[in-house]
């Protein structure tokens, strides 16, 4: 393959992931009103971050065998 | 509706993605080194990745926009467009047309239709396919651009250029290999992007059984049995008895045969993703893989219609009501987005909404390049010239196809009814396809001018019925019966439409087979070795595993479709 795919889109969801988690600890919660009452930017800030995480581990799981 | 207000952390989840996509095609522009590699990705991309990027170009933003708004309007018939209107005919495309299209080397759509018959069968094919997709690109950024003036307040001029500037700058530089890893990119952002809405609203509404608890009084209020809404198949022994208007046979012929056919066995733009798939198995694996996601897409795209319809019914008013006294079903998407997300996962919802448009276009733009260099460019005005050449032209290609679908997004703030008539005439040119191709690939017999005057006669049939024919309480003009008349009314649009495309495809099938037996055949058996079915040597797949060869993904896939349609029946 030309580019490991798998790279850009781990760091991308990485990147993402991490911007929500951090903004769900940090933000009022006033705003998970509209959202059930669950902090909702956390939650799914961390399940991006592991979606990314697994990606680049794959990443470097593939580097290492060839 | 109020504005949607966006905050810092949702403008940097936007900018992370632009960074991303444009960095995609910074990494691969020095991969570009052929035509080849430019227009077909020098046949080198890997299953998984091939086949979501087949996905995400159909996932355009009037996909996901649009499938919404149909499950607000339709509720769960809505999923006919995916379980009868999709897998079937991309198990049938991988199964049995991938070995030709891919197995003779042909390097678009229309080119194989220049092998298999002659070179007017293809320029008819190429000149309207190149039209077509310039202008639905066009119509598509329309249609977002005046979304997120509405909703966002952004400034439709703005977001016309910057959308377009992004897709062209990472095509330009990376070409098709981009715009297929973007594809994929986007598959992802889309998936993760909108599951949070349906989670939460179907958390909100109790789930399955009380979303179709509150859809109940939806379906009653408007007429309907009570389970009309969220029923898909239960409805249709007349087309009094469901929303959408039609009945069993009409949709099974003309969405599940004819509709669909047409479009996923046919079309380039999602052709040419399989084509550039690194071996001939990959390219048949390609769409029976994108199967698989696409059979559980209406969870994502309508569901939240669905949920946006019960909510506008239950506790009022969750929708705008537009002029004609009925809810504006197209904003279900953003306005459930402002309802359920706070700032953040907006934000990421939004992105995904830019994702789908730009996955579309994308889709587009590549196809038209490759078409327009390769059979028109190349065929019609500068032939023999050396690959640098070509190469340099899919480059201006992908400039001005970029040009001419900004043209048309604005051309249609303007003149609205043009090209409303321009996608009717499409509309005609495209349903009786199938038949060509299906004729093409499985009888030898079939002549060049069979294809070309059966496609010509299916056209004309279609526009003589969309003509001579008009849906329920329509008045005449492009809704239909412009010649005059109208002979037959059809309960609504959605049934004209599916008769349109069964008379179209029925007068070209028996068009083509009785021009192909009064005229002769000009291939030799030789000359169709590789394009038709009985002169083509049987692929066996004995050296793959069992799960791992076609027909028994296919035959998992169509199985998986059957138990969700019979879950949902």
């Amino acid at each position: 393959m030309k580019l490991d795919l798998r790279l850009p889109i781990g760091l991308m969801f990485s990147i993402i992931g991490a911007l929500l988690a951090v903004f769900g600890v940090a933000s009022d919660p006033a705003i998970y009103q509209r959202s059930l009452g669950i902090n909702v930017n956390l939650w799914w800030g961390l399940v991006l971050l592991v979606f990314g995480l697994v990606m680049l581990w794959l990443v470097r799981r593939g580097t290492a065998r060839s | 509706m109020p504005q949607i207000q966006l905050g810092g952390i949702d403008y940097a989840i936007l900018v992370v993605y632009f960074v991303f996509v444009l960095g995609i095609g910074w990494a691969l522009r020095r991969f570009v080194r052929s035509s080849e590699d430019f227009f077909l990705s020098g046949r080198s991309i890997p299953t998984w990745i091939a086949g979501l990027a087949f996905l995400s170009a159909n996932l355009g933003a009037q996909e996901v926009i649009g499938m919404a708004a149909s499950g607000a309007k339709y509720g769960m018939m809505t999923s006919h467009f995916y379980w009868i209107g999709a897998i079937p005919a991309m198990v049938f495309v991988g199964l049995f047309m991938m070995p030709f299209y891919y197995g003779s080397r042909a390097r678009s759509v229309p080119e194989y239709l220049r092998l298999r018959f002659d070179e007017k069968t293809r320029g008819l094919n190429a000149i309207t396919f190149a039209a077509m997709t310039v202008l639905s690109s066009g119509i598509s950024m329309y249609a977002l651009a005046k979304l997120l003036e509405l909703v966002l307040g952004w400034n439709f001029h703005a977001s016309v250029l910057v959308s377009a500037a992004i897709v062209l700058v990472y095509i330009f530089l990376g070409g098709l290999t981009s715009a297929i890893y973007n594809e994929v990119v986007q598959f992802f952002l889309i998936v993760l992007g909108f599951l949070p809405l349906v989670l939460l609203g179907l958390r909100d509404l109790g789930g399955w059984s009380g979303l179709s608890a509150q859809l109940e009084p939806v379906a009653t209020s408007a007429g309907y049995p009570a389970g009309a809404w969220s029923e898909s198949w239960r409805h249709l022994g007349s087309a009094e008895a469901n929303p959408m208007g039609v009945e069993w046979f009409g949709l099974v012929m003309g969405l599940g045969f004819v509709l669909s056919f047409g479009y996923w066995c046919t079309d380039f733009l999602v052709v040419q993703r399989a084509m550039a798939a690194e071996s001939m198995t990959a390219a048949r694996r390609t769409p029976l893989l994108a199967a698989v996601p696409k059979m559980l897409f209406p969870l994502l795209v309508i569901v939240p219609g669905m949920i946006a319809i019960a909510l506008h019914h239950s506790r009022g008013g969750l929708l705008p009501i537009g002029a004609d006294g009925t809810p504006n079903y197209n904003l279900a998407v953003p306005v459930l987005l402002a309802h359920y997300l706070p700032s953040g996962l907006l934000g990421l919802g939004l992105t995904a909404l830019m994702a789908s448009f730009m996955s579309g276009m994308a889709g587009n733009v590549t196809a038209f390049n490759t078409v327009w260099t390769y059979d028109i460019y190349q065929s019609y005005i500068k032939p023999g010239r050396s690959d640098r050449h070509y190469l340099r032209m899919g480059h201006a290609a992908t400039v001005f196809g970029i040009l001419l679908s900004v043209v048309a997004a604005y051309a249609a703030t303007r003149f609205n009814n043009i090209m409303d008539m321009l996608q009717l005439v499409f509309a005609f040119v495209n349903a009786p396809l199938f038949a060509t191709f299906l004729l093409g690939m499985f009888w030898r017999r079939t002549t060049g001018h069979g294809a070309f005057f059966g496609l010509l006669i299916g056209t004309l049939a279609a526009a003589a019925h969309h003509g001579l024919t008009l849906p329920h309480g329509a008045v005449p003009g492009i809704k239909g019966a412009f010649l005059g008349t109208a002979l037959h009314m059809y309960p609504s649009e959605m049934a004209q439409n599916f008769w349109t495309a069964i008379v179209a495809w029925t007068s070209c099938f028996v068009a083509t087979v009785v021009i192909s037996l009064a005229t002769t055949r000009h291939k030799t058996d030789e000359e169709l070795r590789g394009l038709v079915y009985s002169l083509t040597p049987r692929i066996t797949d004995h050296e793959l595993v069992w799960y791992k060869r076609p027909a028994a993904l296919g035959i998992a896939v169509l199985a998986l479709t059957l138990v969700l349609n019979i879950v949902f029946w």
